[in-house]
């Protein structure tokens, strides 16, 4: 299948236009001795072709589990409505919105999303969106370390270990030192945590509900961080503060998180997209697109890409980051999601999660030998001790084609017993029945 | 337009969930709840559908409007490669494959991600290639990290990056971001980077070359190898910034000009949608004696044919994405690659170049050519004589918003004055070409006898030119904001 509409006739007059013979004589630039002599790739396939291929890959995927498998990516219900207006071509086929004339349609968009992330997180501004959560809490930290002119990050062991290798990953070159603060009982140990904070501390990272689920109040540690200088950073399941405290009520400077839960599909780990929202103070270092409102020359309202003179295309090595494309498309699912469901929904979708995670709680507690560890409230999930090994009664679930939930020796190989289960709104109480009584069997019989 | 915030009316709603079927619990404490709702809208189903449909048809777009707009490769994203990555089998929870026995549940997709790596390594000439970057600079960063990784296993003691002054602004980001300090070599009159002032700048404390391979003004360096071959014998190594792949598919890869880590921008070369600013993805591939530093997991193959997540890299740079990268992007540009082909993608380079000299030629009489020699898949204009009539690149920008086509990129590459770079990429006709080169000379002609028309413009955009100064100084980017 080829997209290219040149007839013969047409290359003929192109060429003669240009001057030369040939199109190889265009290519006249690259030296002889390097062009490539073989290239191995498949012969063209038609459209009709390709379309039956990738059905066929995709039968080799087993996509009818039933998940109870979260980690900081959940499950949750897309309405019909995010997918229609995600394809709109107007959308999907435009380009970064440098010309604001030719793309009030993305920024205006932009600025509902740039709102509603503060709606939601209670923060005075937000970027126009990251990568995902992860690099986000790399970004956050980076930006930490500008504001501050301090070289120190404490993270809480209760962070997405995702998010943790990452931000690893990002300051390994460079001169800053991370100190992680073990969990625990799943939740934040704060007398360590204020032990080690310092004069050289930029930031402390936390995350709420945390990675196992365990749900706190970090205004004590805002208090703590604040008095020494250093900022407070939180990560949030989105999703969760339609009933949850807001990071801005509790004493956040920079907030980020991961997008996923908001309209996207997990799609086999991408493309999710990241958030990142701050007090206003902080504007200047926000890394990324930011877009504003102003007024067009005969003053009728605007969108424009500003606070320009951070970025890499203005600043070169002086930038904020390296960031240019961001996940547009993916922040304006989110966007269209959260306008769907609106002041309500939002409330009612994070409350159901919260009742159906603690009804599968009940339910699982049923099983001989089965226990709850976290110590504090949750929100849609949590870790049990199994009296048998997770990572086999894991196992053995999914060949009876249910998703129960990580087992924890993933990350801590200690935790032998320990599953992470997540639900959603999506299940419903006979999914959940199922996956008590399935369990029960798995480890019983 | 209003707001999707301004049309809320208190006690509307949108879409619904069906009632909980599950016994109520516990109740969570007051503590722990926040004290207002979100200021969300609360608007119909068909308010949202029709606010955003309005809104979109603000924009200009690939599939409404001619966009050549230099180094973006806004070539015809094909509708094929949407539905295949809709289709609902490969949409799975990303931990699944990391459970036990959890990646016999996961082959299909884990061969997408094996079997397009495998291809990209050719279409390069690389050993080895890893989808995980989100984007085209995260792609840099993470080639960087692998640069630095290499030279600290070595115990290299390397201080610097060197790029050339037509670089990508995010080339020097991404080397600062990995602790690098950058060194910036200027462009000869040809537009190739100069090659003694390179040799002169280059010594033992240079742990990367930074290239664009042909570079942002269209020009393929012509002594490319020589310049990596001086590189490596000071162990420096060779990036090579994919943006402007598209020029050379099937000519020449990457890996036999000398480079030893690229990175992709599938949205540009592979046809995959740009989103409206993502998302993207920026596979990075690396020559054999980087592998080991590839960020993990990788995807590896079994002797019995089947897909496995592979960890065992234990020098790696670790983790650089949540997961495998952006699988719903890289599934349709593997998808393009296998729809266009062997022959397809040497013809889509082709007629990359091909339209991209027609244009120059025809327009190299009414706007000043900097550097007048044959382009690859995208030249490089100065709107230096339309200045005279104090018109900028900028006016012809939105002369051409005007017109119905989406400006070029202006005001770089950096290193030319009134920059206009235009890409007109290979899946526009000869008409559409046509068509814009008349409304090009139109301008030139305008500046000179009616330099308003151009001054003035847009006149039939949706707003006028916007005062960014007013957005720099009174900072509004959240509605609800109270200063």
């Amino acid at each position: 299948m080829k997209y290219t509409p040149h007839t013969e006739t047409e290359i003929k007059e192109m060429l003669a236009d240009i001057g030369v013979s040939s199109v190889s004589e265009l290519f006249k630039d690259i030296p002889e001795s390097l062009r490539t002599r073989f290239f191995d790739i498949p012969k063209p396939f038609s459209e009709y072709e390709i379309i039956e291929h990738f059905q066929k890959i995709g039968k080799k995927n087993k996509t009818d589990l039933l998940l109870f498998t979260g980690g900081g990516y959940y499950d949750h219900y897309i309405p019909s409505a995010v997918d229609a207006l995600s394809s709109r071509a107007e959308f999907y086929t435009a380009y970064t919105p440098y010309q604001p004339e030719a793309a009030q349609g993305t920024l205006q968009s932009l600025y509902e999303y740039q709102t509603a992330v503060c709606a939601i997180t209670g923060m005075d501004a937000a970027n126009a969106s990251l990568y995902d959560g992860g690099t986000g809490v790399a970004e956050a930290v980076l930006m930490s370390f500008r504001l501050t002119n301090r070289n120190k990050v404490i993270i809480d062991g209760s962070l997405n270990p995702i998010y943790k290798k990452i931000l690893h990953t990002y300051l390994d070159n460079l001169d800053f030192t991370i100190i992680e603060i073990p969990h625990q009982n799943y939740g934040t140990n704060r007398e360590k945590i204020a032990s080690l904070i310092d004069d050289d501390t930029a930031s402390i990272v936390v995350q709420n509900p945390n990675f196992f689920g365990t749900i706190d109040d970090f205004q004590d540690i805002a208090d703590m961080i604040h008095e020494k200088g250093g900022l407070l950073i939180q990560t949030v399941y989105p999703l969760s503060l339609g009933m949850l405290k807001t990071p801005g009520e509790t004493g956040a400077d920079i907030t980020v998180g991961d997008g996923q839960s908001l309209g996207n599909p997990l799609s086999f780990g991408g493309p999710y997209f990241g958030f990142i929202a701050v007090k206003i103070k902080h504007i200047r270092q926000l890394p990324g697109r930011i877009v504003g409102e102003t007024e067009d020359k005969n003053g009728k309202r605007a969108f424009v890409l500003t606070l320009q003179a951070r970025e890499q295309h203005i600043k070169r090595h002086k930038a904020t980051s390296n960031i240019c494309s961001n996940q547009n498309l993916i922040a304006l699912r989110g966007l269209f999601y959260l306008s769907l469901i609106g002041k309500k929904g939002f409330q009612v979708v994070a409350s159901q999660n919260y009742q159906k995670a603690h009804f599968t709680l009940t339910e699982l507690l049923k099983i001989k030998g089965v226990s709850l560890k976290n110590k504090n409230p949750f929100f849609n999930e949590f870790v049990l001790e199994l009296p048998k090994n997770a990572s086999e009664t894991v196992e053995k679930m999914l060949s009876k084609g249910i998703a129960a939930g990580i087992p924890l020796s993933l990350y801590t190989p200690e935790d032998k017993n320990a599953l992470l289960v997540s639900v959603t709104e999506k299940r419903t109480k006979e999914e959940i029945m199922k996956l008590a009584e399935t369990m029960g069997e798995v480890l019983w019989n | 337009m209003e707001l999707i915030y301004e049309k809320s009316r208190n006690g509307r709603t949108g879409v619904d969930f069906p009632l909980l079927d599950t016994p109520l619990q516990e109740t969570l404490s007051e503590k722990y709840l926040r004290k207002e709702k979100a200021s969300l809208p609360e608007v119909s189903e068909l308010d949202v559908v029709r606010h955003y449909t309005v809104l979109s048809k603000l924009n200009f777009s690939v599939d409404t409007h001619y966009y050549p707009l230099g180094s973006c490769t806004m070539k015809y994203n094909p509708k094929a490669t949407e539905k295949v990555a809709g289709l609902e089998s490969f949409n799975i929870h990303p931990m699944i494959p990391q459970l036990p026995s959890g990646e016999n549940f996961t082959q299909g997709a884990l061969e997408v991600l094996y079997k397009s790596e495998k291809l990209l390594e050719e279409i390069t000439g690389m050993d080895s290639m890893c989808s995980q970057p989100m984007a085209g600079a995260h792609g840099e960063l993470v080639g960087i990290m692998l640069v630095a990784a290499y030279h600290k296993a070595k115990g290299n003691k390397k201080k610097t990056v060197i790029v050339p002054d037509s670089s990508h602004g995010t080339n020097p980001a991404s080397a600062a971001m990995a602790g690098y300090e950058i060194i910036t070599i200027p462009s000869l009159p040809n537009g190739e980077m100069d090659f003694d002032l390179f040799k002169e700048a280059l010594n033992n404390e240079v742990a990367a070359v930074m290239m664009t391979c042909p570079n942002t003004l269209g020009i393929f360096e012509t002594r490319i190898k020589e310049i990596a071959d001086l590189a490596h014998s000071f162990d420096t190594l060779m990036y090579y910034d994919g943006a402007n792949l598209n020029a050379i598919m099937g000519k020449v890869r990457p890996g036999d000009l000398g480079f030893d880590v690229v990175h992709i921008n599938v949205h540009k070369t592979f046809g995959t949608p740009h989103g409206g600013g993502g998302p993207g993805a920026g596979p990075v591939g690396v020559k054999k004696k980087l592998i080991p530093y590839l960020p993990v997991p990788l995807i590896g193959k079994h002797t019995d044919g089947t897909f496995f997540l592979d960890y065992n890299h234990p020098e790696s740079i670790g983790k650089t994405a949540p997961f495998y990268g952006q699988f719903g992007v890289l599934i349709k540009a593997y998808a393009y690659i296998l729809l266009l082909g062997k022959e397809g993608l040497i013809d889509a380079t082709e007629k990359a170049v091909l339209n991209a000299n027609y244009l120059m030629k025809k327009l190299k009489a009414h706007y000043d050519l900097p550097y007048d020699r044959t382009c690859m898949h995208e030249c490089v204009f100065s709107a230096k004589n339309q200045l005279q009539h104090k018109v900028h690149a900028l006016d012809i920008a939105k002369y051409l918003i005007d017109q119905g086509i989406h400006p070029p990129t202006v005001y770089f590459p950096l290193i030319v004055k009134e920059a206009i770079m235009i890409e007109p990429t290979e899946t526009e006709s000869k008409e559409t070409l046509d068509w814009f080169i008349d409304i090009m000379i139109g301008a030139a002609e305008k500046a000179k006898t009616n330099p308003e028309v151009l001054l003035n413009a847009p006149f039939t955009a949706p707003i006028s030119r916007p005062n960014e100064t007013k957005a720099a100084r009174e900072i509004n980017v959240n509605y609800f904001f109270k200063k």
